[in-house]
């Protein structure tokens, strides 16, 4: 898994069926990058659910959150429709998991990406990362921490 | 290993024994499900263990998904202020079935709330500071969903029912 100081490697991810989004255009931004292992986890516990709620406070540290995960555009359509979320969904998808594999992030047994977060800076630069057990959901306390410790620079 | 910021302090809403050595925080949402299943265990806890546990909710309202949950806070700070913040947030979760925009006035006056005060402090700005550092708080002491239990101040991994018989093992 990469690691605080490594350059984070760009990536261009599908959000819809007709854009995609690229981690370059992002430079002057901080970028939170969530992977999970899948959509449609459980409502209440579910960690884009809580994302979700939190848009604005990671606006106001002027970050943009992206959800990765290798399920297919239609279906984060569908799950972000279901969910009301608020923001893009990355489809890791086609090569199936190129983006979590660059980041050390791919679980090879189940052919899912793994829990982990990355906090990326405005240069590009990996700020904070964290894996968490597949089963738990970490929260959001690390990202803004990591975010609060990027804006005292 | 995650803990409560900011700690226990005068803004909180407290339930039980000062004195009491357990502290138990939930954050909490009036219209998530899992929160509702938590509420009879959570009456139960403080049944059983009486003056050993002292009891905090916080709000944490999933609005996004819950369409109500951040007015049922409103209702439920509103009815604070005139002293019956714990009427209410039972009458909530004893509600919630029918959870809807229409619930909050009855409750409010099922609990015998001042009717007009209670719906001009609903609009008041005041209000909508207070639940949002709640959940400002419960963000920072990372809420993962809800409820989500901090006993002595550290994150409990775990339901009510979880937390039930952790203390039903630590107070034998």
């Amino acid at each position: 898994m990469l690691e605080k100081g490594a350059t984070a490697p760009d990536f261009e991810l599908n959000a819809t069926p007709d854009q995609k989004i690229k981690l370059k255009d992002f430079k002057g931004k901080n970028v939170i990058l969530a992977f999970y292992p899948a959509d449609w986890s459980p409502v209440c516990s579910d960690q884009m659910a809580l994302y979700n709620e939190m848009l604005k406070y990671f606006s106001k540290y002027d970050a943009q959150i992206f959800g990765v995960s290798v399920d297919s555009v239609w279906c984060h359509l569908a799950f972000e429709e279901n969910r009301k979320l608020h923001f893009p969904l990355l489809a890791d998808f086609e090569p199936k998991g190129a983006v979590s594999k660059a980041y050390g992030v791919y679980d090879e047994e189940v052919g899912e990406s793994k829990r982990a977060l990355f906090v990326i800076d405005k240069e590009g630069k990996i700020a904070w990362s964290y894996l968490s057990p597949v089963a738990v959901n970490p929260g959001a306390d690390g990202i803004l921490d990591a975010l609060e410790e990027l804006s005292k620079k | 290993m995650s803990t409560l910021k900011p700690e226990i302090n005068s803004q909180d809403h407290i339930q039980g024994d000062d004195s009491a050595s357990i502290t138990i925080v939930e954050f909490g949402d009036y219209q998530c499900p899992y929160c509702g299943d938590a509420y009879p265990i959570m009456k139960e806890i403080e049944e059983t263990f009486g003056h050993q546990i002292k009891f905090i909710f916080r709000h944490f309202p999933l609005a996004n998904a819950h369409e109500y949950a951040f007015p049922a806070a409103i209702a439920a700070e509103a009815a604070a202020l005139q002293g019956k913040f714990w009427e209410m947030h039972d009458a909530l979760y004893e509600n919630q079935y029918r959870l809807n925009a229409e619930l909050f006035d009855e409750l409010a006056e099922t609990i015998g709330l001042d009717l007009e005060q209670f719906q001009q402090d609903s609009a008041s700005e005041e209000i909508k500071t207070i639940i949002e550092d709640n959940f400002d708080s419960g963000m920072r002491s990372g809420v993962n969903g809800t409820p989500s239990f901090y006993v002595n101040g550290t994150k409990f991994d775990g339901g009510a029912a979880d937390l039930y018989q952790m203390l039903k093992e630590s107070t034998e």
